[in-house]
Parts: structure tokens; sequence; C-alpha cells
């Protein structure tokens, strides 16, 4: 029997107490110099040397974009960008965050887009065409999308596959902050994605039908019968109940028809 | 300097070392066995934070006074105002609206759209950015009986027992019957579902589903749920979002009802008075107050104000006492900390292993039990392993999927988990992964009716702020869900009060917060600290201790 060792937890929620004689190395935010810990993300290394965010920061997790970094690592030229989130601490890293970036975003009805999306695309975002296919949008990008290619199959008119290639946006901004044709590619991507699921992806028609049966009122006899039942009976109601297999095709049916 | 450090390599040749007999057993189908009923509630009450009764206490002011309750939450209970309430002029008021939403997430927003469709005036409130909330982070998707094979009955059915039948009826009835209301509501909207060619919409079995109705778009069903409703939001002249402006205390009027809020500047430190018909409340949960020092999912900003400021106002909260502990957050590398690994990881076959390479339960317990060996193999057997930031973990032996499907499955059934410790030198398909469990969801909150309205006229509240429609256990998709359905019906409600003839006119007033200092005196707590606290503080204690000023 080996001797029972307690050990327990130093860091607790999202704080972090790093253990002593932990690595430090120079980390110069905003040009001020600070000894972090490595192994840190940005963020971290932030919160680290004493600051708070109230901008800069959300969801922690590299999907909401609140946290666009740039940096250099000294004694180089390259800029580059990432999620303070999601990029670890670099020694002699000198960084500066984007804590937001303003962008064109002029309003729309959705109703334009029915007809001609591309010419009603066009009037909302002309300068999306004036693109000089530098590819900077690219390269700054922190979830790896190709941002001229959208670009360039926007002005193709290609809008379904831009739609899908701008997919993994998060909007955190990069893109629009390098582009020297002054696009703001993120907000002409929502709208795109919007025009996409709106008008040039197939309805689902099963749907619609389900939507009149709400309407009707159909279910809300069954629910209430379910709300009068006992605890048991509603338990046994829940045991009983027929599991769709898991290797099912889509428009499956039960045997049980009389509560669809 | 990636992947794992030289003292968790060391600790990983354990792990290698017990694989192969591991394997071999797994090949067999013979697992370690899973607890019994009986050792299951004895795990449970002496290890899962819910059963404790260390790290709670009794509330000793307000509407659930005498209530036993998380410590973190009681101490925001038990707290002052932050306003000097001498120095607050209501008769100044700044901004006037129709409706105040305070909280610019997917329930709020939802919320906002709703009223500003029936013609009235409105203010979003929000914290952070418009959209920055625990909706954005949702991955797994949105329930809702689309298909011809189900029904809003069964929706029922499944959300009672995911609940433990602790539910409050009413609002699971209004939840499941709005849901394909709220997909066809989403595809008109734009939203990109996932798709088959035809257009019918692809559907998933969650944790607890008898029918598949969980709709996604891709891994980001939430972001793009958020991004989609904000960008309408944005397209509505009625609507006028207030960024880094959270509300610090609900104002009333004379006659008890909900008349505005008092904002806070994050930036300029200044405190605004709106003066609203009716408000509503959709501030999210309180994963960012660190129950009992657990990492969460949550967003920064998940701190819990909403149930604060309406606490003293009055209103009561259910099932706070239930908070959803995921059993397999990240807890390594640091940038992947509170990182949620999903069950599937588990089903396909990975074991969760102590620092001595040993099997210590049956990876598939349900999602609390789980949770508890865990925590019981790290605090008390203390074969946890720790990390060099100082967090506790076991090890979750991922690279056992490649050797018991075939090479590449790791890659191909979690593409982006693969990718998200790739990216940190870590390949989860031929090294393990360190985990610990997570506080992931509030499942208690204000309480409300099916109309979103909670006992304070003209005060609704919708979201992870509200409690009741999950019970003691939330089921996967049914949180998205749960804001648009509860969003909507608020923001409708709030309309309809705001035409009617009974909303707030009478003079404003703070009276309930003076009542509320007045308790907390007789109770002996006069030098409460104050609350909501907006934001959580990841300060160093070595940085704190150079704060030398007053």
């Amino acid at each position: 029997m080996s001797k029972k060792k307690i050990i327990k937890p130093l860091s607790v929620g999202d704080k972090t107490i790093p253990p002593e004689g932990a690595k430090k190395i120079p980390v110069y935010i905003m040009g001020k110099e600070y000894l972090i810990p490595e192994t840190l993300t940005i963020l971290k290394a932030i919160e680290y040397a004493g600051y708070k965010y109230t901008r800069g920061c959300g969801c922690r997790g590299g999907i909401c974009g609140a946290c666009a970094v740039y940096y250099r690592i000294k004694g180089s030229y390259k800029l580059k960008s990432g999620l303070a989130c999601q990029t670890v601490i670099e020694p002699d890293m000198i960084l500066a965050q984007l804590p937001f970036f303003p962008v064109n975003r002029p309003d729309y009805k959705m109703d334009v887009f029915k007809e001609d999306a591309h010419a009603a695309f066009r009037k909302i975002y002309p300068e999306v065409f004036k693109c000089v296919g530098c590819g900077t949008c690219t390269r700054v990008c922190p979830m790896d999308i190709d941002v001229m290619d959208y670009i360039a199959l926007m002005k193709r008119g290609e809008l379904k596959k831009a739609a899908e290639k701008s997919f993994d946006c998060v909007m955190c901004g990069l893109c629009a902050s390098r582009c020297p044709a002054q696009i703001s590619q993120f907000m002409a991507a929502m709208l795109v994605r919007r025009i996409n699921g709106r008008y040039l992806t197939p309805r689902a028609e099963h749907l619609k039908k389900r939507k009149k049966e709400v309407k009707s009122g159909k279910y809300e006899k069954f629910l209430k019968a379910l709300r009068k039942l006992s605890q048991d009976e509603l338990k046994k109601l829940y045991i009983e109940r027929e599991r769709e297999p898991d290797l099912s095709e889509p428009g499956w049916m039960p045997e049980d028809t009389t509560r669809l | 300097m990636s992947g794992y450090i030289h003292e968790l390599k060391e600790l990983i040749k354990k792990v290698e070392a017990t694989r192969p007999s591991r394997l071999e057993s797994a090949r067999k189908n013979e697992h370690f066995p899973a607890l019994s009923m009986e050792d299951r509630m004895k795990w449970l009450s002496s290890y899962h934070p819910d059963f404790k009764d260390e790290g709670r206490r009794k509330v000793k002011v307000g509407p659930n006074k005498g209530d036993v309750l998380p410590e973190e939450v009681v101490d925001v209970f038990e707290s002052r105002s932050r306003l000097d309430l001498k120095e607050v002029n209501l008769d100044n008021v700044d901004f006037e609206t129709d409706v105040l939403v305070i909280g610019g997430g997917g329930a709020g927003t939802a919320a906002a759209l709703m009223a500003e469709s029936e013609g009235k005036s409105v203010i979003i409130s929000t914290k952070l950015r418009h959209g920055d909330a625990n909706t954005i982070m949702a991955e797994g998707g949105i329930q809702g009986a689309t298909q011809e094979g189900d029904s809003p009955h069964y929706h029922y059915l499944d959300v009672m027992g995911g609940g433990h039948f602790t539910n409050s009826p009413d609002l699971v009835a209004a939840l499941v019957n709005d849901a394909p209301l709220i997909i066809d509501w989403l595809e008109e909207l734009g939203m990109m579902f996932n798709k088959y060619a035809d257009g019918r919409l692809m559907v998933r079995h969650g944790g607890g589903t008898c029918r598949k109705r969980m709709h996604s778009s891709g891994d980001m069903t939430g972001a793009e749920i958020m991004r989609v409703i904000r960008d309408e939001a944005k397209n509505r002249k009625g609507i006028n979002v207030m960024e880094f402006s959270p509300a610090v205390e609900l104002i009333l009027d004379r006659e008890g009802r909900c008349a505005g809020a008092v904002l806070y500047n994050l930036e300029t430190r200044e405190y605004y008075v709106v003066k609203a018909k009716a408000v509503v409340l959709a501030t999210g949960g309180f994963g960012r107050l660190h129950i009992q020092g657990f990492a969460t999912t949550n967003h920064y900003g998940a701190t819990a104000d909403g149930l604060v400021i309406a606490y003293r106002a009055g209103v009561k909260t259910c099932f706070l006492e239930a908070t959803q502990y995921h059993p397999t957050g990240v807890v390594y590398p640091e940038q992947n900390v509170g990182l949620l690994i999903t069950e599937k990881v588990r089903g396909l076959g990975a074991q969760l292993v102590n620092s001595e390479g040993n099997q210590f339960c049956f990876p598939l317990e349900p999602r609390d039990v789980e949770s508890a060996c865990i925590i019981r193999e790290c605090l008390d057997i203390g074969k946890g392993i720790m990390t060099p930031t100082g967090r506790i973990g076991v090890w979750l032996d991922s690279p056992m999927i490649d050797l018991l499907h075939g090479e590449g499955t790791v890659k191909k059934e979690l593409p982006a988990k693969y990718i998200q410790f790739k990216r940190y030198g870590i390949d989860i398909s031929k090294e393990p992964m360190l985990v610990y469990p997570t506080l992931h969801y509030q499942n208690g909150g204000l309480e409300i009716n099916e109309f979103a309205e909670t006992s304070v006229p003209g005060l609704f509240s919708a979201g992870e702020v509200s409690g009741g429609i999950h019970g003691k256990n939330r089921l996967m998709g049914n949180s998205l869900l749960d804001v648009l359905v509860f969003g909507r019906r608020a923001g409708c409600r709030a309309s309809e009060y705001v035409s009617g003839k009974k909303s707030a006119g009478s003079a404003l007033t703070l009276d309930h917060v003076k009542r509320f200092h007045k308790e907390l005196e007789r109770a002996g707590l006069k030098d409460a600290p104050t609350a909501p606290i907006l934001l959580p503080d990841y300060t160093p204690d070595e940085v704190k201790s150079r704060r030398w000023e007053k």
C-alpha cells in the first residue's frame, strides 16, 4: 500500500498560482516589461501582471472574438496576431490588444435579398468589390479562414460558398483592421451567411407543417393531459417511452403515433 | 516549449504502462464495476459539491431567508448596494424607454426583438459587448420537436425525466410547445442550420432524449444563434444598445412596480437612471462566482448580477442549490482550462485513470456521480495529478480510442478538441488529457411563471437567471432553447403590459434597497460587502499585496 498523500489544489477558478520557482519570461504589455510565468496565455499573463479586464475579454474560450491581439517578438520585423485567450506567451513578446475596431455596417431589410441577392448585396457593401487581393486578411485571421478567398467569392456572386467559407468567423475584427481597401470583411460575411440561411438554402418543409400544428393548439391538449398526471403515472410514461434508434433514417416514425 | 512538461511526461509513463492490460480487458468487454445505487448515494453525498454541507450556509436575509445555498451565492445575496443611496437623484432621469432589457445575450436580445416588433422602444443594457454571454459558448445544439416522429409530448417527458421530475410543469410545457416555433423563427432570420440537400433539418440524439431533436450549426450553434439575432437587432430602429453599462439596482415606483434600473458605466464610473415602463432581466448565470472554487466553462461576465438585484427587490429564487458540474473539464495546458471534454470521449472508450495509471471508476456513470468519483480520487485518496499552475486532475486516457477503433478515430470524431490540444503540442490520440469537474450551468434561478413574469409587477425574467424550467438538472440542448423561448415570451408579455394601463407611473424609488439594508443590519450584517460584483477578480495575491492605497 502506498502512503496516502493528500494534495490540495492551489489554483481556484481562473486565478493562476504558479508553483515556486516557475520560470518567468519578459513580456512587454503595450511596451512595458513584466515578468510572467511561462505557459500562460496572453489573456492570463495580462491578468497575472495585475490588469483587470473590462474590454478585451469575453468567453475566454476562443469563440467570442473579444480578445484580438497584435504582437511582435523583439528583434523581428514580423507583425503577428491572434486571440489573447488562445495564444501562449513567448519571451520578448511585445503586445497590444485590439479592444474595439470601427466597422462599416449599414442597416438592411432582409427582404431586399429575395430576388437578386448579389446585386442587393453590392449596394450594401460596394467596398467589397474594391478588394486589392493582398491577402493580409487571410494572414491575420486567428481562425485560419481564407478571408481573401471568401471576399473573392462574394465578388463573383458565389454567396453560398462565401457563407460556408466564412462560417467559423468569430468577428474579432483583425481582418478589417489591416485591410488596405478598408473593407469590413466580417460584417459583409455576417450578411452573406444570413442571405444564405434565408434564401439560398431550401426551407424545411416538415418545419412549416409542424409550425402550423403548434399554432393550431394541437399539442396544448396533450401537454395539459400530461400536467394532470400523478408523479407515478408520469414516471411510467417516461420509462416506457420508445427510443428512436441511433441509426434511424430521417423521417423515422415510432409505433405509437397517437401523440404526434 | 510545447506539449507536456517533463514531470507530467514521466507520470504519463505510468498510464502507458497499464494501458495494454486495460485495453485487453476493454476488448473483452470487462469494465471497472459501476457503483451500486447505495454507493452512488454515498459517493455523491460525500464528494459531490451539491451534497456537501461544507461550502454552503443559510441565507440570513431576503425572500429565501433560511434556505441553505452555496456560500458564494449567499455572499452576494447578503450584500449591500454599490450605491451611496443618499447621492442618487432619481428625479434626474437620464434615459426613458418603454422596455428596459438588462442583459445582451440570447434571452435579452430575443426579448428586445419581440418588444420592438410590437412597436415598443427598447434599451438593452449590457455589461460587456452586445452578445457577450454564455449563449455564444453553447456548442452542442438546440432541441425542438420538429420531426414527424416526434412531438412536444415526448420532449416534455424527456425534460421532466432529466430534471428528476422536479421541474415546474407549466414552464416545461411552454418550453416544448414553443420549441418548433423557435427553430422556425431562427430559420426565417437566416440562421445556417445543418440541413440535408432538400432543406430537411439534421437532428441528433442528446443525453436523455427519446427522439432525435438536437439541431445544430456545426459545433458553434450558440455562436451562430447569437450573431444572427444580434445582427437583426442592429437593423431595428427601436432598439438602443448600451454596452459596458451593467444594471446595479432595479428601480421601483411607489406602488412597488418595476420602473427602471440604475446603470453603471464601467468606463467612466458614472451611474445613470433609466426609467422604463417594464423591465426584462436576462443577465445569465453564476459560473464566474466559482462555486466551491471550481473552474468554469462560463463567460467572463457570468457573475449573478441579475439574481442579486432582483433578490433585493423581493423576487424569490428556486433550485439554486443545484449546480451542474461537467465531470471532464480540462486543467492542462493552462490555456485550455475550463474547456469542456464531451461525454463522447468516454463513450468511445477513453478511461479515467489516476496518478498511478490505475482506473478508479466506471467511465460512464451519470454526470454528477462521475464528478464525485474524480473529486474523491484527487482530494481524499490523494492520487490526483498536480499541474505546474497548481491545478489538480486525473488522466482521461484518450489514446485508447484509436487503439480500440482504429488509427484516425480521434481526429475524425473529435476534430475541434484534437486541434485545440495540437495547438499546444499535445496529440490527444497519443497522449492522455488532464481533467477535473468544471462548473457548467446554474440550474436554478428566479421564480417565474410561463409568461416570464416574476412576483414584482413589471419585472420579467428570462434565460439562465430564471429557474424551474430544468428542475435540478438540465439536459443538453435545452438551454439555447430556454433563452429564446422565455426571452421571446418576456418581450411579448412586457409589451402587453406596457400597452395596458397597469404599468409604472408614479415616483421612482429605491426604498426596497433601503429596506434590504435595514434587514441586513438586523441580521448583524451591517458591514456586508457590496454587490453585484460585475466582474470576477483574477489578480494575483502578490499584486494585491502591493496595492498600498487606503
